[in-house]
């Protein structure tokens, strides 16, 4: 399968590996949504399980964009990564997998990547008007955007 | 002032019927006060039988086993702080809760708890009883309406469009029981409720037996018609706490909620009491035809004494059975005093003249409290019906049956 | 059962327009209505926002994020061990099953594996959990939809498997019975003779919970038909577990991608056809008698032995990342965690069931009744403590 795609897209497939039995492979954003529907139509990877991100503050492309895929034909589990540098966008999933939606959203307000062609990318657990993406590492553990706790719930600090 | 009160009693009419100001004036207060008993005592009943039919205790603390929460409930409710929503319209929002309690105690007038135990014997009593009952709409429309909130909106438009499908189907019903008290030889029918119970004395049958299965048909579907009017479950929509949160009185609290909760209950009553006038032969005593005589007579009468004996004697049960720890020494000695007043009053209810008065009353008390029952029963067992679903059932089910009894029992009637 | 999503690819992603609220809402016909965050029936603080033309369900958006406690952010400041304990109060009605998928994946990063006697203690009280998981879901799906009295009899029910809890490592809702490595508890004493007994107490009930439902007509006209979602459109949408089963999918992770023993016992995947609110019912009721099978087969054969492999004092997981995840009682949980090869998480991703469920409701209500949206957010059966984590 892998050679397939890598026949395919060359250079846009950076790394295809297996990480305690896990397959994994790293791409360029740029084709992947392109990647994630012929996975989907052609490798019979049906069901999104998952979109989440990391964020490595010392790399110059900070985040890693993981989408986990499962295949229920295949019983098999594959992760696609893509790394992004800060302020970057990615195109958005959810046309490919409309459970892509909220984890997408969700993603955007842990870490603050957006997703281009995502119908409605706003905030989905914190509150609309907050600063601040709390996954990225520079957030600290006890942080909070203090004008939003101060304003909205009247009280001097929420700690 | 003896001789008024012996002379009262020995008439054999209604006061209303004899013009009576007075003893109107005096059975109104004992019937308003006998609603808010009966009332306290539903609140009480309903929380210890639904909590019994779920495996639980039900109120334990206030008083023995419970006895006094409903009178903590009502002072709590009473000194609850009154709040009225900013946006609501404040005259309606105020007068809503008194339209319903009046309407649903107005029905009372011409409730027959006896043959002269009543207001009055309307000669129009089943229209009167109808059209009052169907008011009661107006109150709850008004309620919802002034919240101005969206819950009570919708319970309020839930309500109403409940309440005058299902009178259409209760209404029939309650015409092919009048129609059967004109299928007599005599040919006389009658509206008034005295008359009806009167009818089912001299056709020596209860009307949900007449015609078999007519009579019951007709029962049944007033039965189901009035736990849609009365908005009890399986037909609680516009106040199902899942989806509406309270429905219509969602923004009423304290006093105001009480008489929406008090024009509940008397509501559940007024309807019972209804049905068990039109087809359970209201204040006859079962079998009055089979079991005649001056043996059977005296075994009847003794019920009324019989039953608060042995709610005595459950009283005395439990006092038996409080912990013998002195932090329960109050509630024990409350919970004999309670047993005593019951077996004292059971004792008199022996007496001859008083329990041929009583036991009209009896019987009749009896046959609603039965009704009560299956309304709790109901709330114990079914889930709640969906909105389109519930208007199937009213308008494709109930409505054809009781057109269907209706002119069968006319035939049948004409035929016999 | 149309499939939506790809017939209508737009249905599933449009949302709400929300301008101003109308004040004077009488007179338009649509009505905006906000159900939650404090609502009898939102299970929780979910807030769904509906739009109604009358009683009928224009469209919904759900706002969620009341209970966020920003999980993942905690796992990045905690030992692997300390973490674990945090996983309990995600979904903390099957808080056995979070402990297990968590104690798994770092099981699995640092390659090692729980000895057998543990692994079918976990199966034991991963079974009972789902069991008075679907017990809960029940009562309070019941409770929803106006029965009230099975809540009673279900959290009467309930209440012995949280003895069982108690007694096994003395918490009963969020139970933090399992470690890194295996199990800290043995087992106590009579504990065999206890679950078997219970089996025997609670297959007649379940019966009990049947006859009052299943057959009930309103309980039938309430459910059946109402919710539907095709197997297609759960596909996409990504939707798993019990309900992801009733649309007539036949996948479980139990069997697809066995973990702790599931491997080694006999049970089925009970699957519905219609993909409705009584399927869902009927598939729950289903795997509750699954599961009583399991556990029947568990206590059996239950293996002597040691119940701790041998980990290390300091968890040093090796440089990776690893993503595994387990059939809770809601569907896939997942952990992705990533390890900088320190003795805290790099990053733990929990793979929530409730939340990817909870993104069917608004195609699921589309078009029925108010108290319609009661009973499917009944039957996805979330836990909004995982919803929000």
């Amino acid at each position: 399968m892998v050679a397939k795609l890598k026949g395919q897209y060359g250079s846009g497939i950076r790394e295809a590996s297996t990480y305690l039995g896990q397959n994994y492979m790293v791409v360029e954003p740029s084709i992947i949504v392109e990647l994630l529907q012929i996975l989907r139509d052609r490798e019979q990877f049906d069901y999104c399980v998952d979109v989440t991100a990391l964020h490595y503050p010392q790399r110059e492309k900070q985040f890693d964009v993981i989408w986990i895929l499962y295949s229920f034909p295949r019983n098999e589990r594959i992760r696609v990564k893509t790394m992004i540098a800060d302020g970057e966008t990615v195109p958005s999933s959810v046309t490919v997998w409309p459970a892509a939606n909220w984890l997408e959203r969700e993603v955007y307000d842990m870490f603050g990547i957006r997703f281009d062609g995502h119908p409605n990318l706003k905030r989905i657990l914190l509150p609309d008007g907050w600063k601040g993406h709390p996954l990225r590492k520079d957030y600290g553990i006890i942080q909070q955007d203090q004008e939003w706790v101060q304003i909205n719930l009247g009280i001097e600090s929420g700690q | 002032m003896l001789d008024y009160i012996k002379s009262y009693l020995s008439s054999d009419v209604t006061p209303g019927a004899a013009g009576n100001l007075f003893w109107a004036f005096v059975y109104i207060l004992l019937i308003f006060l006998g609603l808010s008993v009966a009332v306290i005592a539903m609140n009480w009943l309903e929380r210890k039988i639904l909590a019994h039919m779920q495996v639980r205790l039900g109120p334990m603390r206030v008083g023995p086993h419970g006895l006094l929460q409903p009178i903590a409930d009502a002072i709590k409710l009473l000194i609850k702080e009154d709040i009225m929503p900013a946006e609501a319209d404040p005259f309606v929002f105020w007068v809503a809760p008194i339209v319903v309690v009046i309407t649903t105690f107005t029905v009372f007038i011409v409730v027959p708890f006896g043959p002269t135990h009543a207001v009055t014997d309307m000669n129009i009593g089943v229209l009167f009883m109808l059209g009052v009952s169907s008011l009661s709409v107006l109150g709850i429309v008004m309620a919802g309406w002034a919240s101005n909130s969206h819950y009570p909106l919708m319970g309020a438009l839930r309500s109403s469009a409940q309440m005058v499908s299902y009178e259409i189907a209760m209404a029939l019903a309650v015409v092919s029981a009048v129609l059967m008290t004109s299928l007599n030889r005599e040919g006389t029918g009658t509206l008034s409720m005295i008359g009806i119970v009167q009818a089912q004395q001299v056709q020596q049958t209860w009307f949900v037996f007449k015609f078999f299965p007519l009579g019951l048909i007709a029962f049944f579907i007033f039965a189901v018609a009035m736990i849609a009017e009365t908005n009890r479950a399986p037909f609680d929509l516009p106040e199902a706490e899942s989806e509406l949160t309270a429905g219509f009185h969602t923004e009423y609290s304290g006093f105001r909620w009480s008489l929406f909760f008090l024009a509940e209950y008397s509501a559940m009553i007024a309807v019972s009491s209804i049905a068990v006038t039109l087809w359970l032969g209201g204040w006859l005593r079962p079998f009055p035809h089979w079991l005649r005589g001056e043996p059977s007579d005296l075994v009847f009468s003794l019920f009324p004494g019989l039953t608060f004996l042995f709610l005595a004697a459950m009283a005395f049960y439990s006092t038996a059975r409080m912990p013998k720890h002195p932090y329960f020494r109050v509630q024990t000695i409350g919970l004999a005093g309670f047993g005593a007043v019951l077996a004292l009053v059971g004792l008199i209810l022996f007496v001859r003249p008083v329990r041929d008065r009583i036991q009209d009353i009896y019987w009749f008390s009896t046959k609603v409290a039965f009704s009560m029952y299956m309304y709790i029963w109901y709330r114990g067992t079914f889930p709640r019906y969906r909105f389109d679903q519930l208007m199937k059932v009213g308008w494709k089910v109930l409505l054809p049956m009781g057109i269907g009894v209706l002119i069968l029992t006319a035939f049948v009637g004409v035929l016999l | 059962m149309p499939d939506r999503t790809t017939t209508d690819p737009t249905t599933y992603l449009s949302h709400l327009e929300l301008g101003e609220p109308d004040k004077t809402f009488l007179d338009s016909n649509e009505l905006i209505i906000n159900m939650g965050p404090q609502h009898p029936a939102t299970h929780g603080v979910l807030r769904v926002i509906l739009k109604l033309d009358g009683e009928k369900v224009l469209g919904t958006e759900c706002v969620i994020g009341y209970l966020h406690r920003g999980v993942e952010k905690i796992a990045e400041h905690r030992t692997y061990a300390m973490f674990n304990p945090y996983v309990d109060r995600m979904d903390y009605v099957a808080a056995v099953s979070n402990g297990l998928g968590y104690c798994e994946a770092v099981e699995k990063l640092l390659n090692v594996e729980a000895p057998p006697r543990a692994r079918y203690i976990r199966v034991i009280l991963t079974e009972l959990n789902r069991l008075a998981s679907h017990m809960l879901w029940l009562g309070t799906h019941a409770l929803d939809i106006g029965a009230i009295t099975p809540l009673f009899y279900t959290f009467r029910d309930r209440e012995e498997i949280l003895k069982i809890f108690e007694k096994y490592c003395g918490a009963r809702l969020t139970t933090h019975a399992f470690r890194i490595g295996g199990c800290l508890y043995e087992t106590y004493e009579g504990f065999e003779g206890e679950v078997k007994k219970f089996l025997d107490f609670v297959t007649p009930k379940i019966d009990e919970y049947e006859e009052l439902l299943t057959t009930n007509r309103i309980w039938v006209e309430r459910t059946r038909g109402v919710g539907v979602i095709s197997e297609k459109d759960c596909i996409a949408l990504g939707v798993t577990g019990p309900v992801l089963r009733a649309s007539g999918v036949k996948w479980d992770l139990r069997k697809a991608q066995p973990y702790a023993a599931y491997a080694e016992f006999d049970f089925e995947i009970p699957i519905g056809q219609n993909g409705d609110t009584y399927d869902r019912y009927l598939v729950r009721m289903q795997e509750m008698r699954q599961s009583l099978r399991i556990i029947g087969q568990a206590v059996e054969r239950i293996p002597e032995g040691p119940i701790m492999a041998k980990v290390p004092k300091v968890i040093k997981p090796p440089v990776g990342e690893i993503y595994h995840s387990i059939e809770a009682p809601k569907g896939e949980l997942g952990y992705f965690i990533v390890s900088d090869g320190s003795t805290q998480p790099y990053r733990v991703r929990v793979r929530p069931p409730s939340f990817v469920n909870l993104q069917a409701l608004d195609i699921m209500v589309r078009g029925q009744l108010v108290a319609d949206v009661i009973a499917v957010i009944g039957t996805l059966d979330i836990v909004l403590g995982e919803v929000d984590r």
